[in-house]
């Protein structure tokens, strides 16, 4: 009981921190999952990682309710009226979604947020407008404590979304996430432009591939947490993930990595999580007693179960061995990940997975971006930082290769030159130019930023300083960020720009 | 086949047009401007000798009287455009169209287009004009960077390729220009002002602004004259003199203050500029 006495006594936790962590130690306290002792050899050698999704799972770790629907019907279970204005529009939202469960505990979806304010602004003038949405940004921020939180936008251009984009640049916020879905086609250049101006001072938003996102999906999709691709009406049962290096480090040679190793190892990650998925809906009596599933804001058959993959760059470079070959500079080690990737993608389109009707009775594999313990693991797919390619385009052309096999989430990070701000245009070329090779999410922050992105959530550079010395901070992912920050050198990130 | 001394290609430009460009610059300019940032990009190599001892990866090695440049080894450290006493480098190739389009393309598609700059690259003409029919025969625009002194109207086909051009208005007074520039009259730059201007090609003007040694007041008022209802649509790049890179008497001299400038971005403005902006 140690830890719970260290939670209680912490003083580096806020009380709704300790909440949480007391909570997570309880449900640790169970062992009701059926787990292999082939699978607890693949934990034990950091090969499988459950990512603190917990011993016992009571809730899918992402939801993305139908937001659509509620403000069209209202709640009953809440005695909510559908909304006729924008404060009574916003208001319901904000007590929506504090009755949004995840494994964060706070909702990691709020919706497609400028379709659902546009149609409130009629009659409403921009500076009446902004001052609504600037308490509603604010609220967000400072009581959902945990950035894995994402707002969409786009791929439409709309006064909401507008207003928005120029309130994030001038408050400054890490909570939510914002997402522009961007296709040529639908959005324009300048609403475009304003987005990567915007995201030169806040990281907000990044840009997503709308056009191949899309058709993910027979529903719409939004990007939920820190980059999850996920059918709206439904989410995520669970994410769990292959932590390829350590997979790697006990492989015998690269040939039997991949043809005994990772297929064992990915059947066992397939049993363990349809095992967490059967005890959520089999067990848990989540689906029974939510009123998100009674009131239809989500529904069981549009929840998946996420595959991730972490680490691909640096299992890649294990398996090559001492001719010192690295993923991302030379073909063969390319060539290895990209049959690493053949075998994992293979594995999810013929493993059942149990419960997963919108996915085809299958997994979905997501590049899982990392946790502050991932020492010298590179986040997904990407290349290591300070291994990054010299021109930005070759590193882009890189990332679209080895985004191809991953469906629910995928992208990549740069921070720009200041000197960035006065010319939008010119990385909105880049990022067309990548959407059109395949390249599936890109984002981008200001060299200085206090904003930074860590692997997909946003942190403070100036609260994790606090965090640092010892202090208490209002979110709980700088305790995340603070570490990973350090331990993948987040800080050397190549800079791009001329 | 045409060729014309590459000092380097830049595969991703924020600041040479609109959109991201790849900037190629050409070795060689007919002015040594005062305030030059590049003044290694003035002169050929005369294979002298002197920047080679000094390279400290190696990369340069002098044999049968000509002076070689590695790439593969070179290190981009610039000692040696920092010891060249003639302002020029090492580190040119001799380039076809089709070479440097090669490299180009490998920037398709997260470009729009190229730009040309140098040095000054209108002193290779055809070269600008057979790498141009190539890029644009790819979709993408061409843009020139130029002083002006080269007689657009003389290169009609040229002329008809290029999209646009992003010109240095250095000095309207021709005394102030000549010690400025060392070239001997800036009257082509205002037939080429006027010209672009009304063959709708005047992509961008650029002043760099220095007091004592630029006019630049008087150059505002000169090209608004010159190119009458245009000012309200040409962008107007008002540069802060920076000593960083220039070699000679100005290469110690402060940047002009906030007040200078900001006067003179009024003055623009009075002048009907719309888009004028610092940098």
């Amino acid at each position: 009981m140690n830890q719970v006495l260290d939670i209680v006594t912490s003083k580096k936790l806020t009380y709704e921190q300790k909440v949480m962590s007391l909570a997570h130690a309880a449900e640790d306290t169970l062992s009701i999952l059926s787990i292999p002792e082939k699978t607890r050899y693949y934990f034990e050698i950091n090969a499988i990682d459950d990512l603190y999704e917990g011993h016992a799972p009571y809730r899918p770790r992402y939801i993305m309710p139908d937001y659509e629907k509620f403000i069209k019907n209202g709640s009953g279970f809440l005695q909510i009226d559908p909304p006729k204005d924008l404060d009574e529009l916003l208001n319901s939202l904000m007590i929506l979604y504090k009755h949004v469960p995840s494994i964060t505990g706070f909702p990691v979806f709020l919706g497609n947020i400028d379709k659902l304010i546009e149609p409130f602004l009629d009659g409403v003038s921009d500076e009446m407008a902004k001052k609504k949405l600037r308490l509603f940004l604010n609220y967000l921020d400072r009581t959902i404590t945990d950035s894995f939180c994402h707002a969409n936008i786009g791929p439409e251009a709309t006064r909401a979304g507008k207003l928005i984009l120029e309130l994030e640049k001038e408050l400054q916020n890490a909570v939510p996430n914002f997402t522009l879905k961007y296709d040529p086609d639908i959005t324009p250049d300048e609403y475009a432009e304003l987005g990567i101006y915007t995201s030169l001072f806040c990281a907000n938003p990044a840009f997503c591939n709308h056009k191949v996102h899309k058709k993910t999906y027979s529903t719409d999709y939004g990007i939920s947490s820190c980059y999850n691709i996920l059918p709206i009406c439904g989410g995520a049962y669970t994410l769990s993930r292959i932590t390829l290096p350590g997979l790697a480090k006990v492989a015998t040679s690269a040939e039997q990595f991949l043809n005994e190793l990772l297929p064992d190892c990915l059947e066992a990650l397939g049993n363990y999580m349809n095992e967490r998925i059967s005890f959520l809906v089999e067990q848990s009596g989540f689906f029974e007693s939510s009123f998100l599933v009674k009131e239809g804001f989500i529904h069981p058959d549009n929840f998946i179960g996420m595959l991730g993959i972490t680490g691909l760059a640096e299992c890649a470079n294990i398996l090559m061995g001492q001719n010192g070959k690295r993923y991302g500079h030379d073909v063969d080690a390319d060539n290895l990940a990209d049959q690493i990737m053949t075998i994992i993608s293979n594995f999810a389109v013929q493993f059942p997975a149990k419960y997963s009707k919108i996915a085809n009775g299958h997994f979905m594999l997501h590049a899982q971006v990392g946790m502050d313990y991932d020492l010298g693991i590179t986040s997904g797919v990407r290349i290591p930082v300070g291994d990054e390619l010299e021109n930005i385009y070759d590193h882009l052309r890189h990332s679209a290769r080895f985004h191809r096999e991953i469906t629910t989430g995928c992208g990549d990070i740069f921070p720009f030159e200041t000197t960035g701000r006065n010319n939008p245009s010119a990385i909105l070329d880049i990022v067309k130019g990548s959407f059109s090779l395949g390249s599936k999410y890109i984002s981008f922050y200001e060299e200085n930023s206090d904003l930074v992105r860590i692997t997909g959530y946003l942190v403070k550079r100036s609260e994790m300083e606090k965090y640092r010395n010892n202090q208490v901070v209002l979110h709980d992912t700088t305790h995340l960020g603070a570490p990973n920050y350090e331990h993948n050198h987040l800080k050397d990130r190549k800079v791009r720009g001329v | 086949m045409t060729r014309a001394p590459i000092n380097k290609i830049i595969p991703l430009s924020l600041v040479d047009g609109p959109g991201n460009r790849t900037s190629i610059f050409l070795q060689g300019c007919n002015l040594a401007c005062a305030y030059c940032h590049n003044p290694e990009t003035q002169r050929l190599c005369n294979h002298c000798g002197i920047c080679v001892s000094g390279c400290p990866s190696g990369a340069l090695t002098i044999a049968g009287g000509r002076v070689n440049w590695d790439p593969e080894v070179c290190i981009s450290c610039d000692q040696c455009i920092t010891v060249c006493p003639s302002f020029a480098s090492p580190r040119v190739r001799n380039m076809t169209p089709d070479e440097v389009f090669r490299e180009v393309q490998k920037n398709i598609p997260f470009i729009r287009g190229i730009t040309v700059s140098g040095g000054e690259c209108t002193l290779y003409p055809n070269f600008i004009k057979e790498l141009f029919a190539k890029a644009r025969e790819q979709g993408l625009t061409c843009l020139i960077d130029s002083n002006g002194t080269t007689d657009f109207s003389r290169f009609p086909e040229m002329m008809e390729l290029c999209q646009g051009v992003m010109l240095d208005v250095k000095a309207w007074d021709e005394q102030t220009y000549q010690k400025l520039t060392g070239g001997p009259t800036n009257s082509v730059v205002k037939k080429n002002l006027k010209y672009l201007a009304d063959c709708n090609k005047l992509e961008e003007l650029r002043i760099v602004c220095l007091q004592e040694e630029v006019d630049a007041e008087a150059v505002i008022s000169g090209i608004a004259e010159t190119i009458g209802e245009k000012v309200t649509s040409v962008k107007l790049k008002l540069i802060k003199f920076r000593h960083y890179g220039v070699k000679g008497r100005l290469q110690n001299t402060p940047s002009p203050d906030e007040v200078y400038i900001q006067k003179l971005l009024q003055l623009a403005c009075g002048f009907g500029f719309k888009k004028a902006v610092i940098v």
